[in-house]
């Protein structure tokens, strides 16, 4: 059964429509890159996955896990096992990151029945993941995002895909605004969460962040719809010759 | 949309009806008649055993509010009360007057199970030894003198306190035992003809705390008293009273939740605090009268003098308030900075749900030199509420050198709510400096979603968000409370998204 299924979604955002009738297929196991020209609806399609008000859904579906995505708030699918690491991740003042962390993995948990993670427990695991991913401990006594760096942002996203486990991972530009170290930190970190049972939809407008974190599929988006699929080739061809191909579509 | 559809489901179940600490303990009581006459204040000071002065004191000032009017310039709108409609004393009966917890009367002590007030938490009384790893900053010790509806039933570590010459009792008890310090001190800082309310409190009082800290002594304890309205139609007028005499230090905690009920019920305290050379006093509250219900019925009136005089040089009184509850509150806890090298400090985290009025701030009166002062406040308005900031800041001629910082912030959820600020500065010498900043902002969208995207409730994520902001205030408060604090301002937020 596909992880995700997305199809022929038509989005409205205050009355225009921003995606006329995409589809999009995603099994366990695999990783979709998604590229396409800026204001093709990548976010959009990040974002109506993940449940942000303000999208008018006028036709097709989404399935989750053979589930209706659309019938369920956003706080239950990121506890079935939907995570968004945002583009522009946002700060959140006076909330310590670490407290942060606890209370959103714990509020996951609980939404699936599941008991509390203890405090040693807890700590362990976040200095375990926040170690591999070049993350100082410091870091997390600050309030969530505030004065991190661009590169600080994107690393503190992936650090909560790896302590969430989603079962569906969306990257909305996590290489923007990476230095070629951290992107080789950040990718290392995705790749390391790479599972059969786990699928990657990559969000990018450079083949190089493919380099690391290599796709099965890659899909071009223009004007709110997928207008051709195929293998990691794809992006090679796509660097080369550009999206003006596409644009009359 | 179905997600959004079940979104103002749920809120429309949560709203503030489902106040959370609304029940009612039944406690035969033993009132005075209603309404208010000489004989009113005649019968509650002889319930007390007091002595005429202080019949006299109270009489003088009934005298002097027949001649006053309610003040009207504050933001809140309110139907006018009927003084005379009031009971002004109540007290439940208690068996024989108590001198350990287990002869409280099991109905009180579950009152305060229910509020989760462990005031039968061997740990935190007794300062009980934690288990081995456990790092619980609530078993530190706190003195816990429980005002239960007037009276205090119960009151605690009354023999450590004595040895450390500490004194901490009910104020009744005070003005027989020590009518000297009570003399001395009771209306020298907010005098009976001060305003409306604060007259009519020093008329009917009923019962507060009392503590006087002799010179050089560092209190051992946290000092708390929770307040509680529990009878229908009761006002009331507590009176509290803390002197830290010179170079001692003494910090002080109220809380307050209390039951539901239809009418308004009147609560107009008074608290009077001194600090003389060097002393310290820090007082904490967190208020959490009963709101009101969803179409803003009920809810308590909320009108309290507050003010703190840092009488000696080098003394410093800090106020920090977090205030959720009351249909009306109206209250400025106040420094006067009468003692050169005096510091005043105001931490306020004011919020305001479904249809409450809050009209606070504070008032920094900075008469002596190179005195100082800070203001912190933090305003959150959510449901169709008002929230307005207060606050006068002025330097008298001699102050020289007198400093003020000012940072008022307003956080909106919601568009129907409303936030305001009233700042008045007078500085009437050229060396005092004094800054201002203000900022108001809507809760951002974007913020709640990065939270709801990674697990939290609508709720929670609000919860959060307002937890963050106003972090600078609760980081003010001991410990123990600060725990407390957030989970209310949490519950005091349900049902203020949709
Ligand atoms: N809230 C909104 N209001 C109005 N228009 C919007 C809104 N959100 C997105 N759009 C529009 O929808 C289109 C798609 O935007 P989207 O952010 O999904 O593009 P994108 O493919 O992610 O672009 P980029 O590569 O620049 O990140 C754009 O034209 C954008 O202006
Ligand atoms: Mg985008």
């Amino acid at each position: 059964m596909a992880l995700l299924e997305v199809k022929d979604l038509k989005v409205r955002v205050e009355e225009r429509e921003i995606l006329h009738g995409l589809t999009l297929t995603v099994n366990e196991g695999e990783v979709h890159a998604i590229m396409g020209p800026n204001g093709s609806g990548k976010s959009t399609l990040s974002h109506v996955i993940a449940g942000k008000p303000g999208y008018e859904v006028t036709d097709g579906q989404i399935l989750f896990k053979g589930e209706d995505l659309l019938e369920m708030s956003p706080d239950e699918r990121a506890a079935k096992g939907v995570f968004l690491a945002f583009q522009y991740p946002v700060e959140i003042p006076g909330v310590a990151t670490m407290n942060f962390l606890r209370t959103a993995l714990n509020a996951q948990r609980k939404a699936r029945g599941e008991d509390e993670y203890s405090t040693p427990d807890f700590l362990k695991k976040v200095r375990e993941v926040s170690k591999s991913l070049n993350i100082p401990q410091d870091m997390l006594k600050r309030g969530v995002n505030v004065g991190f760096s661009g590169g600080e942002k994107k690393r503190n996203e992936v650090l909560q895909m790896a302590l969430f486990e989603p079962s569906l991972c969306i990257l909305d530009e996590m290489d923007s605004g990476l230095d070629i170290d951290a992107l080789r930190i950040a990718a290392d970190g995705v790749n390391a969460l790479r599972s059969p049972g786990r699928a990657m939809v990559v969000i990018t407008h450079y083949q190089r962040l493919l380099n690391y974190i290599v796709p099965d599929f890659v899909h071009v988006m223009s004007r709110g719809r997928v207008v051709k699929s195929g293998a990691k080739d794809l992006a090679l061809e796509l660097e080369a010759s550009g999206y003006a191909q596409f644009e009359d579509a | 949309m179905p997600a959004v559809q079940e979104t103002v489901e749920r809120v429309k179940r949560i709203d503030v009806d489902q106040y959370r600490y609304g029940f009612e303990t039944l406690i035969e009581s033993d009132k005075a008649p209603k309404g208010l006459s000489e004989e009113t204040v005649k019968f509650i000071s002889q319930k007390k055993n007091e002595p005429d002065w202080m019949l006299q004191w109270r009489l003088e000032a009934y005298r002097r509010w027949l001649t006053m009017t309610e003040p009207t310039w504050a933001r809140v709108d309110y139907p006018k009360i009927d003084f005379q409609d009031l009971y002004y004393y109540a007290a439940p009966k208690p068996k024989k007057t108590v001198t350990s917890l287990d002869e409280i009367d099991p109905e009180i002590l579950k009152t305060y199970e229910k509020l989760g007030i462990p005031l039968r938490e061997v740990a935190m009384l007794e300062g009980v030894e934690p288990k081995p790893g456990e790092e619980d900053p609530a078993r530190r010790k706190i003195a816990v003198d429980a005002v239960f509806d007037s009276v205090s039933v119960a009151t605690t570590f009354k023999a450590e306190l004595k040895k450390a010459g500490v004194i901490f009792m009910p104020i009744s008890e005070a003005i027989r035992e020590h009518p000297e310090l009570v003399q001395k001190y009771l209306g020298s800082v907010v005098p009976t003809s001060d305003n409306f309310y604060a007259t009519l409190n020093s008329a009917v009082f009923s019962d507060g705390s009392f503590v006087y800290v002799p010179p050089g002594v560092r209190c051992p304890m946290e000092l708390s008293t929770y307040f509680r309205i529990n009878e229908r139609n009761t006002g009331q007028f507590e009176r509290t009273l803390i002197i830290a005499d010179k170079g001692s230090y003494v910090s002080y905690l109220e809380g307050c939740t209390a039951p539901q009920r239809d009418e308004n019920q009147l609560h107009a305290a008074v608290v009077e605090l001194v600090a003389h050379d060097d002393a310290e006093i820090k007082y904490s509250t967190v208020q959490n009268w009963y709101p009101g219900n969803s179409e803003g019925k009920g809810g308590i009136y909320n009108f309290v003098t507050k003010r703190g005089d840092c009488r000696g040089n080098h003394s410093k009184i800090s106020w920090t308030q977090v205030e959720t509850g009351s249909a009306i509150t109206w209250k400025y806890p106040s420094c006067i900075l009468r003692g050169d090298n005096s510091r005043g400090e105001f931490y306020s985290i004011a919020i305001s749900n479904g249809f409450q009025q809050v009209d606070s701030g504070t008032k920094m009166i900075h008469l002596g030199k190179n005195t100082s002062s800070r203001i912190i406040s933090k305003g959150i308005a959510a449901g169709k509420s008002q929230n307005t900031y207060r606050g006068l800041v002025t330097a008298h001629r001699k102050a020289t050198g007198a400093r003020n910082f000012t940072a008022c912030d307003s956080l909106l959820i919601g568009d129907k709510c409303g936030a305001h600020t009233v700042p008045y500065i007078e500085a009437k010498n050229s060396s005092a400096t004094f800054e201002h900043e203000a900022t108001t902002s809507k809760i951002s969208e974007d913020v709640l979603f990065y939270c709801i995207q990674r697990g939290l409730s609508q709720e929670e994520a609000v919860g959060l968000v307002v937890n963050g902001f106003v972090k600078d205030v609760l980081q003010q408060l001991p410990m123990e409370f600060a725990v407390e604090a957030q989970k209310l301002i949490s519950i005091s937020l349900e049902g203020s998204v949709g």
